[in-house]
C-alpha cells in the first residue's frame, strides 16, 4: 500500500492511495496562494495600478518592465493570475480509479486533475460539496473572465532570470507548473463525473474495498472518508471541527480501529480562537459604522459567512445596527444563500429542528426579508444605484487579487474612517494588502478557522487510536514564527510519518487475510473435528471463484462417471481430474499399540529395532519395513498392493488428519 | 436453515393500514404502522396483540420504519408508540418526520374534535411519539444494532417517501412502501440499486392496470376542467395536502397561465402555505428539474392558486377547489361536495384511489343516492370523474423495480387479492421465482441459503489452486494445512510408502535412469517430470531411484517412494 503525495499545502491535500489494486486519489485542492504574487484585477479601470513603475533589475541587465510592476517595494506578476497545481508527474492521472472529496475547498482543482489528462473514473462526493463547489469554481471562473487580459507573462518564469528577481518571486516554487484558470466548460464537464453519497453510504469500489463518507463537521457536507476492506481500514481525515456551527456534528467513533490514518486540514490559525475572533469582529464592525466608516470583509460566498452572518443577526440590534446596510457580493451569491437553506439533512440538529417548523434553517432568511442584507450579482448594475454608506460588504476573492473586492479596496483604502476585516484564514493579509501600499485604511486580521487545533486532535487520536498516522511535514514541527511552541505540533507515539510534496510513503502494513464466501452446499459438507478444547476444524476441498474481486468457494463437481474403456492408454490421455487432495497427518504412532495392532490383523512376525530416532519393524513373513519415528512413518514395501493399503490403513488409525 | 418471516398485520390482500412485521437473523422489525381510512372501529388500527397479548411492545421489535407520510402507513404511529407502548427507535425521512406529526395531529382534530371520539391519542402523544424517531437519510447505511443495518432509498410517490433496504448479515429484505416508478412533474422516479435482496416486500395497488403515458392522463385532467369551467361548473378535486395536490396545482398553474384563464383556483385553507413551504425546504427531495431552476424560480410558488375560504363555495360563476381529505370521508372535501353534488354541471374529480368505505369509493362506484349521517340522503347529480394520478407504480413499474432489485423472492401487500393473484402469477411466470401474498395475521416463512463468510490467508488465496485448505472454526479463518498445523502447535507426521522393482537393463545406473526419464515424458503427458542432478526423476512428488543389484550388474532395482499426500495418478 502505497501513498504518493502530490500538494505541499497542509489544508490544500491531494493525495493518491494506491491500496487493493485500486488507486483512489483523496482531494484535489487547489493551492491558490500564488496569486498573491499577482497584481490585483480591476473591474474598472484603475488610474493607480496601470501607472506602476516596471522592474528593471539593478544593474539593468533584466529588463521586465512589461511583465512585473513595482508596488511599495514588492514586484508583481502583471498577468492573469495563476494557479500552483498538484503535482502532475508522480505518477500517470489516468490511472486513477476514483477521487473522493472531503469538501468543497478541496475539490477546486478538480477540473486540472478529470479533463485533458485521460481521467476516465468517477469523483465520490455528498450533494452539498458538489452543489457549493459548483458556486465557488463558477465564481472563480466569472472573476476570472469578466477582465480579460490580454497578456500572459512568461518570461519571468525563465529559471535564470527567475533567480535573479527579489522576493518572494525568486522563491516561489514550480513556476512552470502554474495554470490559468479553467473555463466553465471544463468545470461542467468535471462535474459531471460526481456521483453523490450521502453520510455512511457505503460504496463498494470494484469489490475490492468499501469507501464511506462520514460527516467531518467542518463545512456543509464535509466529510471524512473510511477506505476499508475485511480486514484493512485506512481513514482519511481531511477539514474537520468539534466546534458547533452550522454543520451535522462530527463522526469521530468510526474512525475507531484504524491501521492508518491520514491526517490533513488542521486549522491554520492554531493560536486564534474562533469565538474570540468572533466577538473582535463584530466590535471593530461596530466601531467602525459608528464612526462614519465602512467595513470590508473579503471573503469566501459559502462556509464562514454563513456563521458571520447568523453572528450578525443577533448583533445588529443590540449594536445599534438596524439601519445599516449589509451587501453580499458575488456572482453566486444568491445562489449560495438559496442553496444554504435546502441542505436540512446536512445541517446542526437544532438547524434541522427549524424545518421541521417549517422555518429556513439559517436566519438570513428573515435578514433577506427584511431588507438588511441585500445581495448583488457584481458591483455593476443595481448596486451601483441602491449602494449606500456607510455600509458593510461581504465579497470576494480573500485574496484580494481578483473578484468586486479589488474595486473596494481602490475605493475605500485612502480613508483610515474604513476597514477591512480578515476573517479567511487562507491568505496572509499583509501580503494580501502589499499591491495596495500605502493604504490608509485600518486592517483588523480575525481569522476564523474552525479547523481541528493541537490540543482537539491529540484528544481525537488518543480517542480513535488508529496504528499509523500519516500527515503533511508541517504538523511534525511547531511553526517557524513559533518554533519553542512544542504544543502546537502532533507528538505521538509512534511519531507520525510526515510527507511532503512529491512524496511517496510505503504505508506500514501488511495484508494477511482475505475474505471468500463458502457456498452454503460446501458448507453443509464441512465436518468439524475437535483438535483441541474449543478449536474444531475441517478440511475444505473446493474450487475457487473470483470474479470482480469476491471469493467463493464452491464444492468440486463430480467427475462424470468415466466412460468404460478397454484401452488403457485412452485412460491416460485423459487430462489430470481434480481430485481432492489428502490431508496432512499429525501426532506419532506408538510403537505398543502399533505392534498389538498388527497382530489382530495376523501380522505376528515382526522383528523390532531400535534406533536414535525411534524403531524398525521388519515384518519377516512379508519382507516388509516399517520405520515408526516420532514425526514420520515410513512404510517399505514390494509390489504388495493390498498389504500396503491394509498397513497404510493401519498407521492412519493413529493419527489426525487435517 | 436461517428462515425470514413476514406477517402483515395490516396491507395484507388489502389497501390501507400497512403494518408489517419481519423476522430476520433473530431481529424483528415493523414497517409501517398506519391506519384504515375505511374503518371508525378497532380494525382501524393494526391488531398488535398479535405482537404480545399483554404489555408494551419494546422488547418484542427491533426498530419501527415509516416509508412515507401518508397516514395509511403511519396513521398508528401514536398509538402504538404512546398507548400500546413502544420506546425502540422509529425510523423515517427528514420530511417524512416533519409533515407526519402534522396530518397526525389534524387527523387527531378531525376525529376527536368533531367526530367527538375518546379513547384516541392526544397531541401530547403525538410529540412523544416523534421524539423516538430517528431521521434517515437517503443512501445512508444507518446501524440499528451491530448486526442489523437499513438503507433508505428514493421512491418518488410523496416527498419523502422512502424504500427501504434490511439487512442481517448476508440476509436481506427490501420494503417498498408506496412508490413510483416514473418521474412526475414535481417528484423523480424510484430507484434502488441491484441489491438481490431474498425478499422484495412491494405494494400493489395497481397490480392490473398499465397506465396510459402521463402525458396523456395530464391531457385529459385538463381538458375535464376546462370543459367544465366553460360550461359554468364549479371542480371539486379533494386531495391530499401533501403530494398530489402539488402536482397537479403545478399543472394547472401552468396551463391557466398558457391559456390565459380567468376562473378562480383555490387550494383549501390550513396546510396550503406551509405544505408549499416543506416542499421549498426540502427541494432536494423533488426532481431534477424542479431543483435546477429553484434559485431563478421556484415551482411551489403559485400565482393562480389563492387560498379558499369557506363562504366562497356558494359564489356564482365557474371555479375550482382542491380540498382536503382526498376521499372525502370527513371535513371540507365533504362539505363542499355536499353543497355542490346537486348540480349536474359542476364536477367531482378523483385524483387517487379511495379505500372501501369512503364517499369517494362509493361515488366511484356508481352510487348516485348516498346515505348521509342522520338517515338523509345526498342525490349525486354532478360528474364524478376518477384520474388515476395518485403516484403508485403499475404492473409495468412493479416488473421494472423486481428487475432492478433481482430479489429471490417476492412477497405482494397494499393491493386488492384478485388483482395481487394476477400479478403474482405474472410475476412467478416472467422471473421464475416465488411470489407471496399473504393475508393479516397470515406468516410467509422463506429459507435463506446464506453463505459462510471466513477469511482466507492471502498467501493461500494467491496460490489460486483447487483449495487444500483447512477452516479453522473457532475464528473462521481458512489457512493452509501447514499453517494450521503450525497454528494449532502440532507437529507434522510424515507417510511415505517405498517400493523396489526390478528389471533388467545392461545400461549404467544413470543411463536407465535417463531412458526412465524418456520413456515417462513420453507416456505421461501433462505431469511435471524432472531429472534431477543428484540421480534421481520426479514425477510430481514421487521419487525414483535407481541402483544396481550386488549381484547381478544388469538387475536394476528402481526405488519408488512417495508421501501418503500423493494422489495417483490414474494409470
Amino acid at each position: 500500500m502505497k501513498l504518493y503525495c502530490l500538494s505541499g499545502h497542509p489544508t490544500l491535500p491531494c493525495n493518491v492511495l494506491k491500496f487493493k489494486s485500486t488507486t483512489i486519489m483523496l482531494d484535489c485542492g487547489l493551492d491558490t496562494t500564488s496569486v498573491l504574487n499577482f497584481l490585483p484585477l480591476p473591474l474598472v479601470h484603475s488610474p493607480r495600478l496601470s501607472k506602476l513603475p516596471g522592474w528593471v533589475s539593478k544593474d539593468g541587465t533584466i529588463n521586465l518592465e512589461k511583465e512585473l510592476k513595482e508596488c511599495a517595494g514588492r514586484v508583481f506578476v502583471d498577468s492573469q493570475p495563476e494557479f500552483c497545481l498538484p503535482e502532475r508527474e508522480l505518477l500517470d492521472l489516468s490511472t486513477i480509479d476514483v477521487i473522493l472529496i472531503s469538501n468543497y475547498h478541496c475539490m477546486m482543482a478538480l477540473p486540472y486533475i478529470t479533463e485533458h489528462t485521460g481521467f476516465t473514473g468517477t469523483v465520490y462526493a455528498t450533494e452539498p460539496t458538489l452543489q457549493i463547489g459548483r458556486l465557488l469554481m463558477e465564481e472563480l471562473v466569472n472573476f476570472m473572465e469578466r477582465v480579460p487580459k490580454a497578456q500572459s507573462a512568461t518570461c519571468w518564469k525563465n529559471k535564470e532570470i527567475q533567480r535573479m528577481l527579489p522576493g518572494p518571486l525568486k522563491d516561489a516554487v514550480e513556476v512552470w507548473t502554474w495554470k490559468r484558470c479553467y473555463s466553465m466548460q471544463e468545470v461542467n464537464s468535471a462535474l459531471s463525473k460526481v456521483q453523490l453519497v450521502g453520510y455512511s453510504q457505503k460504496v463498494e469500489l470494484f469489490g475490492a474495498v468499501q469507501i464511506s463518507p462520514l460527516s467531518s463537521g467542518y463545512s456543509l457536507g464535509s466529510s471524512n472518508w473510511i477506505i476499508q476492506s475485511h480486514h484493512e481500514k485506512v481513514s482519511y481525515v481531511s477539514g474537520s471541527s468539534l466546534l458547533t456551527t452550522h454543520p451535522q456534528p462530527m463522526d469521530q467513533s468510526s474512525l475507531k480501529n484504524s491501521d492508518v490514518l491520514i491526517l490533513t486540514g488542521l486549522t491554520q490559525m492554531p493560536t486564534a480562537n474562533p469565538d474570540g475572533m468572533l466577538g473582535e469582529f463584530c466590535s471593530n464592525l461596530a466601531m467602525t459604522i459608528r464612526a462614519g466608516g465602512n467595513v470590508l470583509v473579503p471573503c469566501y460566498s459559502s462556509g464562514v459567512i454563513y456563521d458571520l452572518l447568523e453572528c450578525l443577526y443577533q448583533f445588529i440590534e443590540s449594536a445599534n445596527l438596524g439601519t445599516t446596510p449589509f451587501y453580499f457580493i458575488s456572482p453566486v451569491a444568491n445562489s449560495s444563500l438559496e442553496f444554504s437553506q435546502i441542505f436540512a439533512e446536512w445541517l446542526c440538529h437544532n438547524k434541522q429542528t427549524k424545518v421541521y417548523l417549517p422555518e429556513p434553517p439559517f436566519p438570513h432568511a428573515e435578514l433577506i426579508q427584511t431588507n438588511k442584507l441585500k445581495h448583488y450579482p457584481s458591483i455593476h448594475g443595481d448596486f451601483s444605484s441602491e449602494f449606500r454608506q456607510p455600509c458593510v460588504v461581504f465579497t470576494g476573492h480573500p485574496s484580494l487579487r481578483f473578484g468586486d473586492v479589488v474595486h473596494f479596496m481602490e475605493l475605500w483604502g485612502k480613508s483610515s474612517l474604513n476597514t477591512i476585516i480578515f476573517t479567511e484564514p487562507d491568505f496572509s493579509y499583509l501580503d494580501a494588502l502589499a499591491p495596495y501600499q500605502p493604504l490608509a485604511m485600518k486592517c483588523v486580521y480575525c481569522p476564523i478557522d474552525t479547523r481541528l487545533n493541537f490540543h482537539q486532535v491529540s484528544k481525537l487520536l488518543k480517542e480513535v487510536q488508529p496504528l499509523h498516522v500519516v500527515c503533511p511535514e508541517q504538523y511534525t514541527q511547531p511553526p517557524l514564527s513559533q518554533s519553542h511552541r512544542s504544543d502546537l505540533m502532533l507528538e505521538l507515539q509512534p511519531p507520525p510519518m510526515p510527507y511532503r510534496r512529491c512524496s511517496v510513503l510505503n504505508l506500514p502494513f501488511r495484508r494477511r487475510y482475505e475474505r471468500v464466501y463458502i457456498l452454503p452446499e460446501l458448507a453443509n459438507s464441512l465436518v468439524p473435528s475437535e483438535i483441541k478444547p474449543g478449536t474444531s476444524v475441517a478440511t475444505v476441498s473446493a474450487v475457487l471463484h473470483s470474479k470482480d474481486n469476491k471469493h467463493t468457494l464452491q464444492s468440486v463437481p463430480k467427475p462424470p462417471p468415466a466412460p468404460p474403456t478397454k484401452k488403457r492408454k485412452r485412460v491416460i490421455e485423459e487430462p489430470p481430474v481434480v481430485l481432492a487432495p489428502k490431508p496432512l497427518l499429525s501426532g506419532a504412532v506408538p510403537l505398543e499399540a502399533f505392534l498389538a495392532t498388527l497382530q489382530k490383523h495376523g501380522i505376528s512376525e515382526v522383528k523390532v529395532e531400535e534406533t536414535a530416532d525411534g524403531h524398525i519393524l521388519h515384518l519377516q513373513a512379508e519382507d516388509t519395513l516399517i520405520q515408526l519415528e516420532e514425526d514420520g512413518t515410513h512404510i517399505v514395501c514390494d509390489n504388495n498392493e493390498p498389504l500396503r493399503t491394509t498397513l497404510r490403513d493401519l498407521v492412519l488409525r493413529f493419527l489426525q488428519k487435517l | 436453515m436461517p428462515e425470514i418471516k413476514v406477517t402483515p398485520l395490516g396491507a395484507g390482500q388489502d389497501v390501507g393500514r400497512s403494518c408489517i412485521l419481519v423476522s430476520i437473523g433473530g431481529k424483528n422489525i415493523m414497517l409501517d404502522c398506519g391506519m384504515h381510512m375505511g374503518y371508525n372501529d378497532d380494525r382501524r388500527f393494526p391488531d398488535f396483540s398479535y405482537i404480545t397479548q399483554n404489555g408494551r411492545l419494546t422488547e418484542f421489535l427491533d426498530c419501527v420504519i415509516i416509508s412515507h407520510f401518508h397516514l395509511d402507513h403511519c396513521g398508528a404511529l401514536p398509538y402504538m408508540s404512546e398507548m400500546v407502548g413502544y420506546d425502540g427507535p422509529i425510523y423515517m425521512t427528514h420530511p417524512t418526520k416533519a409533515i407526519c406529526p402534522i396530518l397526525l395531529e389534524d387527523f387527531r382534530k378531525i376525529t376527536v374534535d368533531k367526530k367527538g371520539e375518546t379513547n384516541f391519542f392526544t397531541s401530547q402523544m403525538i410529540k412523544d411519539c416523534m421524539k423516538k424517531v430517528i431521521p434517515l437519510n437517503l443512501h445512508q447505511t444507518v446501524q440499528v444494532d451491530d448486526e442489523l443495518e437499513i438503507k433508505a432509498y428514493y421512491a418518488g410517490h410523496v416527498l419523502g417517501a422512502a424504500m427501504v433496504h434490511i439487512k442481517v448479515g448476508s440476509e436481506s429484505v427490501v420494503y417498498t412502501g408506496d412508490y413510483n416508478m416514473t418521474p412526475d412533474r414535481h417528484l423523480g422516479a424510484a430507484w434502488i440499486d441491484k441489491c438481490r435482496p431474498d425478499i422484495l416486500i412491494s405494494e400493489s395497488t395497481y397490480a392490473t392496470t398499465i397506465r396510459d403515458s402521463k402525458r396523456c392522463r395530464e391531457r385529459d385532467f385538463l381538458k375535464k376542467v376546462h370543459e367544465s369551467i366553460e360550461r359554468g361548473g364549479k371542480v371539486l378535486i379533494p386531495v391530499f395536502a401533501l403530494g398530489r395536490a402539488q402536482e397537479l396545482c403545478i399543472l394547472l398553474e401552468t396551463f391557466w397561465e398558457r391559456m390565459n384563464l380567468k376562473a378562480p383556483i383555490y387550494f383549501s385553507t390550513g396546510l396550503t402555505e406551509k405544505a408549499n413551504h416543506y416542499y421549498k425546504l426540502f427541494i432536494t427531495w423533488t426532481n431534477q428539474k424542479i431543483r435546477k431552476t429553484f434559485v431563478q424560480r421556484n415551482m411551489f410558488e403559485f400565482k393562480h392558486i389563492k387560498a379558499f375560504d369557506r363562504s366562497y363555495a356558494d359564489n356564482p360563476g365557474p371555479m375550482v377547489v382542491f380540498a382536503t381529505p382526498g376521499m372525502l370521508h370527513a371535513g371540507q372535501s365533504l362539505q363542499i361536495f355536499k353543497k355542490w353534488a346537486g348540480n349536474e354541471k359542476n364536477m367531482v374529480i378523483m385524483p387517487g384511489y379511495c379505500v372501501q368505505g369512503t364517499i369517494g369509493h362509493k361515488i366511484l362506484n356508481g352510487q348516485r343516492k348516498l346515505e348521509m349521517e342522520g338517515r338523509a340522503t345526498l342525490d349525486v347529480k354532478l360528474q364524478v370523474e376518477y384520474m388515476s394520478f395518485s403516484a403508485h407504480a403499475d404492473a409495468k413499474g412493479i416488473m421494472q423495480l423486481i428487475r432492478m432489485a433481482e430479489p429471490r423472492n417476492m412477497l405482494l401487500v397494499h393491493g386488492e387479492a384478485v388483482k395481487m393473484e394476477f400479478l403474482k402469477g405474472k410475476i412467478e411466470q416472467e422471473f421464475s421465482i416465488n411470489c407471496y401474498m399473504p393475508a393479516n395475521g397470515e406468516t410467509t416463512t422463506v429459507t435463506t441459503n446464506p453463505s459462510v463468510p471466513v477469511d482466507i490467508s492471502l498467501n493461500l488465496l494467491k496460490r489460486e489452486m483447487a483449495l487444500g485448505g483447512t477452516v479453522c472454526y473457532g475464528d473462521g479463518f481458512l489457512v493452509s494445512s501447514e499453517q494450521a498445523l503450525k497454528e494449532l502447535g502440532l507437529n507434522e507426521h510424515q507417510l511415505r510408502f517405498t517400493c523396489r522393482v526390478q528389471l533388467q537393463d545392461p545400461h549404467s545406473d544413470p543411463d536407465t535412469l535417463h531412458r526412465i526419464y524418456t520413456h515417462l515424458k513420453s507416456v505421461l503427458k501433462g505431469y511435471t517430470i524432472q531429472h534431477l542432478p543428484d540421480g534421481t526423476v520426479m514425477v510430481e512428488s514421487i521419487v525414483i531411484k535407481v541402483s544396481s543389484s550386488a549381484e547381478d550388474p544388469n538387475t536394476k532395482v528402481l526405488l519408488l517412494s512417495w508421501s501418503y499426500q500423493v494422489t495417483f495418478l490414474r494409470c
